[in-house]
């Protein structure tokens, strides 16, 4: 059992016809048995969603009790010049470091697919960085890096290339941090690897002996054997992606140049955390909440035409 | 015309190692820059103050020299990092534990009793994993705050001992694999749920167990957001805070001891990735979560 397509499987409940007493028992054995995730899922899931879209049309700063306000917080956002401008950071990072992640991912798991000497070598060598590169120590790391008489530019400048301020210029702010995401394209890497290595290989042998070259084959065998891996990891990366907060707070702190790289959730937290507006961050939250099921619903509705699922596969 | 056949035959064989070994070389190259930041992180850590940024691309040190480790080690505002290790050292294995416990208890009863809703919970808890935190946290934070749990790890370790969806799920994934017949034999030799889960299902499920804790361990000891809310003393810090704090652009002098410490922070994970890389590998690739 290692599909590595993770298809949502739900348990069909085949209960079984047997006597009612049973049933009763697997019932609340059933219920017992996951009553951990159930109980958790109402007191930290559940209520705390109900309670933020009611806190959001209340102005609350938790010492005195929620004053109920309306729209009012929905108003301000349409005209804060900061949200803005934390909204489009967001969407520059998300469309640029996702796409990217997970074309380096499929292009370097296609390159080692071929079973070479040392794979698990290199394996190892391209997935460390996905491993640390969400951490407090790679985001500082990161910022001495890209410094401006840090390594980058000292390379840079061997290939007689004058590196910019990277960090200290409102243009070039957000490039190191799309970098340090598609440096980690390590873990989306082993599961193409996991895929492409499902791919029976008589689908290339016949599609070679009739004549269809390596991009024809590319197009027509890997990318539609491979479409729902893709799919799936497209959806996780973007919603992870309009998350991103450790590497915003630590590389670019304040937002950055001229706020070029505030990030949305860095923004969320300064407003409820730093200057305690919770109503205005729940207002914020629940906006997040609903760009990403916009985006999620709508790779879920694309997909009919372009994730393929071989009607083979076990069930 | 035979000698021909296999003049072309070598031809193509001479042609694919050719081609065999520019794969390789650009999955060297590539993996160069990789790996670079990484060495270079490490390579400042033993480099003198002076050197560091002198000769910041290099990654042999000219003089090597342990110091950075020393002084970064002596932490700042009189803790050292010991407390700030500590610290997260607790975190990170309480969490796992409640992490691992309990998400291994809710797969069983996914994935092995047929009760009634079953799908319909399943499918919420896939849902959960694609929400974001963010519209949780505010709420989290006010009943935490009530609760008087701010400047205390309970906010960090509590809720992981009720079960993590991406976890139960990889479980699952590992469950569904074994054989229905243990169920019905341990059945018929009268045994109860608990006991087929505690003494046959949680046996052979080790590799997910071991998987999950290794996530579990690497996600709390990285995380940031979390103590960021919940706690402010400075000798309540794991170390993720802890380097924020140290590494504050404003405040931050010594790089070759910031560097140092964050080197020594990643080491927990360098050490758990070496001992158990094939779990992780599996764990990867078999629920395909995480990136």
């Amino acid at each position: 059992m290692h599909s590595t397509i993770p298809r949502v499987k739900t348990p069909n409940a085949t209960v079984r016809r047997t006597s009612s007493p049973r049933k009763r028992y697997n019932t609340l054995m059933g219920y017992l048995f996951i009553s951990p995730w159930l109980i958790g899922f109402f007191i930290f899931t559940f209520l705390p969603i109900i309670v933020s879209l009611v806190l959001a049309f209340t102005s609350y700063d938790i010492l005195s009790s929620p004053r109920w306000v309306g729209l009012a917080n929905f108003q301000q956002m349409w005209s804060d010049r900061r949200y803005w401008n934390a909204v489009r950071t967001t969407f520059l990072y998300v469309f640029t470091s996702v796409p990217l992640r997970l074309i380096f991912a499929l292009a370097v798991a296609m390159l080692m697919n071929g079973a070479y000497r040392l794979v698990g070598l290199y394996r190892a060598i391209y997935y460390v960085p996905s491993l640390v590169g969400g951490s407090v120590a790679v985001a500082v790391m990161w910022r001495q890096l890209f410094g401006e008489s840090g390594a980058i530019n000292l390379g840079l400048s061997l290939l007689g290339v004058d590196g910019p301020n990277w960090l200290g210029n409102p243009r070039t702010v957000l490039i190191p941090i799309i970098i340090l995401a598609v440096w980690q394209f390590g873990s989306p890497m082993l599961i193409f690897l996991a895929g492409l290595k499902q791919i029976p290989q008589e689908l290339y042998e016949a599609a070679s002996i009739d004549g269809a070259g390596g991009w024809r084959q590319f197009r027509s065998i890997t990318l539609p054997m491979l479409s729902p891996v893709i799919f799936f990891n497209l959806v996780m990366q973007l919603i992870s992606g309009f998350l991103v907060f450790t590497q915003g707070l630590i590389i670019a702190p304040g937002g950055g140049p001229l706020q070029r790289a505030l990030f949305y959730s860095v923004y969320l937290y300064e407003k409820g955390f730093a200057q305690s507006q919770m109503g205005y961050a729940s207002a914020m939250a629940w906006v997040l909440l609903i760009i990403i099921g916009f985006f999620t619903i709508l790779v879920f509705k694309t997909s009919d035409n372009w994730v393929f699922y071989d009607s083979k596969e076990d069930a | 015309m035979a000698s021909q056949a296999i003049g072309t035959r070598s031809r193509l064989e001479r042609q694919r190692r050719l081609k065999a070994g520019a794969v390789q070389l650009v999955i060297i190259f590539l993996g160069l820059f990789m790996i670079y930041p990484l060495l270079w992180l490490i390579a400042s850590s033993f480099k003198d103050i002076s050197e560091i940024f002198t000769r910041a691309g290099s990654l042999i040190p000219e003089r090597f020299t342990a110091e950075n480790y020393a002084i970064g080690w002596a932490g700042f505002g009189g803790i050292s990092f010991a407390t700030f290790f500590k610290n997260s050292f607790i975190i990170a294995i309480f969490s796992t534990i409640g992490a691992v416990l309990s998400s291994a208890v809710v797969a069983y009863g996914f994935a092995r009793i047929p009760f009634a809703g079953r799908g319909f919970w399943f499918v919420l808890m896939l849902l959960t994993m694609m929400l974001p935190t963010q519209v949780q946290i505010i709420p989290q934070y006010i009943v935490f705050n009530k609760l008087g749990w701010i400047n205390t790890f309970y906010p960090l370790i509590v809720p992981k001992f009720f079960g993590q969806a991406f976890f139960i799920f990889m479980m699952m994934q590992f469950i569904r694999g074994l054989p229905k017949e243990l169920d019905e034999a341990a059945e018929i030799d009268g045994c109860g749920r608990f006991g087929m889960f505690w003494r046959i299902i949680l046996p052979l499920i080790k590799p997910a167990l071991i998987t999950s804790a290794i996530f579990s361990f690497y996600w709390t000891w990285e995380d940031f957001f979390g103590p960021l809310l919940y706690l402010n003393e400075p000798r309540l810090f794991p170390v993720s805070l802890a380097l924020r704090a140290f590494s504050d652009p404003a405040a931050a002098t010594n790089w070759g001891a910031i560097f140092a410490m964050s080197a020594l922070s990643l080491l927990p994970a360098f050490i758990l990735f070496l001992m158990f890389q094939k779990y992780l590998v599996q764990g990867i690739s078999t629920t395909g979560l995480k990136g």
